[in-house]
């Protein structure tokens, strides 16, 4: 990090002179300005944050922030803030995806990052349609979705992106949708705090292509049926009236009411996000409606050595042994001979 | 014992070893080399082996070769047929006898030349009564019962012992040549003594029983020597291309005092420089075997971004699905070095053979007017400079510099007189200027066109770059058709302007006449070689071996209008020679080519000199 003590900063420090041309209407308007309302509270020199993005909407994003960005190409943004990050450890890497970018044409680096814990946060847009190239099914698209390219309707199941990122081994994933501001905020800076690579899944409505994807969701009238809000160490309640919980049966979640059948506070799971087993974790985030609730909020956050500490201390242990330490010494290593 | 005839006195040889992929001939070929390299002799050698780690034992398709050539004279290729070839095998004699010289000595194991064995290899009867042997010196020597029998003592296993029946070869190839053992035994202790004494002493065993045998035998007329060959005083060591590439870009490292990032997926004939990389973590390199050749390149354009030696490297195959993330280090102007150790193809093509036809790749291969820097070593030390002078150029001219190996030149070996540190040259990184007004990061060097690498981390100067086209100055996102125009124009003067930094092309022979040869990469020992030998003929003859590509040196121009023919001498369909048309097109060329996945001869290319004069 740099030398210098970082000055308060405020949401406008990480905004610039640029016209953001998303469409009007798009969630992405408010996930950029949650992100600018996250960045002044992590207490980092406003030049220590890197936004790394590959292609699509998604993509656009560094270019409307005050950072250090870069626009990278489709599906490898992973890969870029890998080498960014290994090589300056200092710098506060953030990887900017769409569903496309990341489950499609990027989904070999987007495991691999996973798998490999580099400690950067991964903002994955998922408005489970193609935006940029107008309109075309992607690899979260519900099955049976009729788009451009797909008249008759999806004939793929989609990936999960949670259990897809469990499957190759995260150690933070969290869920959020562009409609709660102050979820998403929160989420970021907890995020932002992970050591290891930080998933989040951001529920964006595309208005364009896809629009009310999420409708069932959101929807004022049916928000607190449908949406678990997870706290690590609390009770997995949902409902108007906290009424409703869930319950592990065998080896299947279940969705039950407290006061029938007897169930009672103490029959409903009590998150905890730090359990390295992601038995639980892989269910919660396969939640899907209309039998379950919409899981959101920090899914699973365990503490595990990042690549980067694995490299430092393999290089530590290295250099403790090593006879060679310049390329004087390189050079003449080994096997020499005088003439 | 019989009298032997007295020491033949040799200026050159070459020398091949041949056996099964499970055999140790590497190890042999490579043990005999440095006993030569010691002894003072200049030497070139060439690895030839499968692309199967180990092919059914006994075929012709399983048979790994090491060929050396030392002397007292300069030598600048492993030699183009071996006086001396040491088969362990029938299959190792079928696949190697037209790589000896007519008249030239074959050393085989005859206890491996079974009616089985021979079968196997491919032989309708018996492989020793070939007509064609005649024209060779053949010794039988029982090196496998020779083996068994040193070691019938020892307690050790059947395979174990059978395992270092090649020491039997070294030896006999240590008295034939009058070479010294205790570099080979200290290497045995090295590798064995702590670990397993047994296997040590019996290797050492062996080593003398071969050397002893050859000393006693009447097989063996007389032994040779080559004597020391007149290099500059200094400090020597062996060096293969690709650990010479690894240490030219560890050295450039130093000098900036950066980091040096490494991003790789396994290929033949690159791994190799993956593998030394990563001894080095304590001194500043970082090494990632990324999950694919596209995380690859793309993680070593991060680290470029983020300030650091960015470095990636691959055969053809990977190169190719790498051009889209080459493309974005020319669009962002950053400097990322790209290392291309080209093998046969197209596609899979022959992963273990060498080729040079990747040029039209490095200078052409990528979605729209991508310009690079190309550049190419022509020996496998070159390697180290060539490596140094990519980073360099890379970081001073800020944009991509694609480094073209192959795999002749990443297993061939040499003798390298040792630079200093202190006496490679500096590398600058420019700063940007003062200025009030805000940062813009497509501000440029007005000589070179090259734009300022500030990086992540820098208070006051944060800005976006990206693949979209950028607006000269700020950098933003530009749509506006001629700012267009002007970028794409800005991108390849920055790159022709090159030509002003890298040394003039130099000229073997005299600067004008009637035939300027020209090459690039590996074939610079063979070209070398035959332009030499021609000049002891009477010939006039010149060669230009290119190290820069793209741009060309300056000079070019002025150098190739002196001679009145040029002849383009190249391993691939003729890619330099459309290269050379395609920039100076006021002179015809004549192409020699040869796609075989082996290098040129010098006897070929001196014949086909000789058509031209």
């Amino acid at each position: 990090m740099s030398q210098h003590i970082a000055p308060t900063l405020t949401k406008k420090d990480f905004s610039n002179d640029q016209l953001v041309r998303w469409c009007p209407g798009c969630g992405d308007y408010a996930i950029l300005s949650a992100i600018q309302n996250a960045m002044p509270q992590l207490g980092i020199p406003k030049e220590d944050f890197a936004f790394i993005s590959g292609i699509g909407c998604a993509a656009r994003f560094p270019y409307y922030m005050g950072t250090y960005g870069f626009h990278t190409i489709h599906g490898r943004a992973p890969a870029f803030a890998t080498g960014v990050k290994l090589s300056n450890p200092d710098l506060n890497v953030w990887v900017v995806t769409g569903d496309g970018d990341s489950m499609a044409i990027g989904g070999n680096h987007f495991i691999h990052l996973l798998r490999r814990n580099v400690d950067v946060n991964v903002l994955l847009f998922n408005n489970q349609i193609y935006g940029l190239t107008k309109g075309q099914y992607s690899p979260t698209s519900v099955q049976g979705q009729v788009t451009k390219s797909t008249p008759l309707g999806a004939p793929e199941r989609p990936f999960r992106p949670g259990e897809l990122a469990i499957g190759a081994g995260t150690t933070f994933f969290a869920r959020t949708i562009d409609t709660n501001p102050k979820l998403m905020t929160k989420i970021f800076v907890e995020s932002a705090q992970h050591q290891g690579t930080s998933l989040i899944e951001i529920l964006q409505n595309c208005v364009i292509f896809n629009d009310n994807a999420f409708s069932e969701t959101t929807n004022k009238a049916t928000a607190a049926d449908n949406q678990l809000h997870l706290e690590h160490g609390e009770p997995m309640l949902f409902g108007k009236e906290k009424e409703k919980g869930i319950r592990l049966n065998g080896l299947k979640l279940e969705v039950v009411t407290i006061g029938e059948n007897g169930i009672s506070e103490s029959d409903i799971l009590v998150h905890d996000a730090k359990e390295p087993d992601p038995t639980l974790h892989m269910l919660l985030a396969k939640m899907e409606l209309p039998h379950f609730p919409t899981a959101l909020g920090i899914i699973r956050a365990v503490d595990m050595h990042t690549y980067g500490a694995h490299v430092r201390a393999q290089k530590e242990a290295a250099a403790a042994k090593a006879k060679v330490h310049s390329m004087d010494q390189l050079l003449r290593s080994g096997y020499t001979w005088e003439i | 014992m019989a009298e032997k005839n007295a020491q033949v006195v040799l200026d050159k040889v070459v020398v091949r070893f041949a056996g099964d992929s499970g055999d140790g001939m590497q190890y042999t070929g490579s043990q005999f080399t440095f006993a030569s390299a010691l002894a003072g002799n200049d030497l070139a050698t060439f690895p030839d082996f499968p692309a199967e780690i180990r092919a059914p034992k006994g075929t012709v398709e399983g048979v790994s070769g090491f060929q050396v050539q030392i002397g007292k004279v300069d030598i600048f290729t492993a030699g183009d047929v071996a006086d001396v070839l040491v088969a362990m095998n029938p299959a190792a004699l079928k696949s190697n006898l037209k790589w000896v010289r007519e008249g030239g000595n074959i050393i085989l194991d005859s206890d491996a030349f079974t009616s089985r064995a021979a079968k196997k290899a491919g032989y309708e009867g018996d492989p020793l009564a070939d007509e064609a042997l005649q024209a060779f010196h053949l010794i039988q020597a029982p090196i496998s019962s020779l083996t068994k029998k040193a070691l019938e003592e020892s307690g050790l296993d059947n395979k174990t012992i059978m395992r270092s029946k090649n020491m039997f070869a070294l030896g006999i190839s240590f008295w034939l040549f009058d070479r010294k053992m205790d570099q080979t035994l200290a290497q045995i202790d090295a590798k064995f003594g702590q670990k397993a004494p047994e296997v040590a002493e019996a290797n050492k065993k062996v080593l003398y029983a071969g050397y002893h045998y050859a000393e006693t035998v009447e097989a063996l007329p007389s032994n040779f020597k080559v004597p020391p060959a007149k290099l500059a005083p200094g400090t020597y060591r062996h060096i293969s291309g690709n650990i010479a590439t690894a240490w030219g870009l560890m050295a450039a490292r130093e000098k900036l005092g950066l980091k040096l990032f490494y991003g790789s997926y396994p290929i033949t004939p690159a791994s190799d420089i993956l593998h030394e990389l990563s001894k080095y973590k304590h001194m500043d390199v970082i090494t990632l075997q990324a999950e694919d050749e596209i995380a690859a390149v793309s993680s070593a354009i991060g680290a470029c971004y983020a300030g650091h030696i960015g470095v990636t490297a691959s055969a053809g195959p990977g190169i190719a699905l790498k051009g889209e993330a080459i493309g974005l280090a020319v669009m962002a102007e950053l400097p990322l070095v790209v290392v291309d150790v080209q093998r046969g193809g197209p596609s899979t093509g022959l992963p273990t053979k060498t080729e040079q036809a990747d040029l039209f790749m490095a200078i052409y291969g990528r979605n729209s007017d991508c310009p690079a820097i190309v550049v190419a070593p022509g020996t496998p030390s070159q390697c180290f400079d060539m490596a140094f002078a990519a980073a360099k150029l890379a970081i001073e001219h800020m944009t991509p510099v694609i480094f073209l190996s192959d795999g002749n030149l990443a297993n061939g070996s040499e003798p390298w007189k040792l630079p200093n540190m202190a006496d490679l040259p500096a590398i600058e990184i420019a700063q940007p200027p003062e200025s009030e007004g805000p940062f813009h990061p497509y501000l440029r060097d007005e000589d070179k066109l090259s734009r300022y690498w500030v990086t992540p981390g820098t208070p006051g100067k944060e800005h976006r770059i990206g693949g979209l086209e950028k607006e000269a100055l700020t950098g933003n996102v530009s749509y506006d058709p001629r700012n267009h125009q002007a970028m794409i124009y800005t991108r390849a003067e920055k790159v022709a302007r090159v030509a002003h930094y890298i040394p003039k092309q130099s000229v073997v022979g005299h600067t004008f006449g009637e035939l300027l040869v020209i090459g690039w990469g590996s074939t610079y020992g063979t070209l070398l070689t035959a332009v030499k030998e021609l000049w002891e003929d009477g010939y006039a003859v010149s060669l230009a071996h290119i190290n820069y590509i793209n741009p060309f040196p300056s000079n070019i121009k002025e150098l190739l209008g002196s001679f009145e023919k040029r002849l383009v001498c190249e391993l691939n369909i003729g890619q330099m020679v459309h290269h050379l048309r395609a920039t100076m097109p006021e002179f015809d060329y004549i192409s020699y080519n040869k796609i075989q996945g082996l290098p040129f001869t010098v006897s070929e290319i001196k014949a086909r000199i000789l058509e031209e004069l």
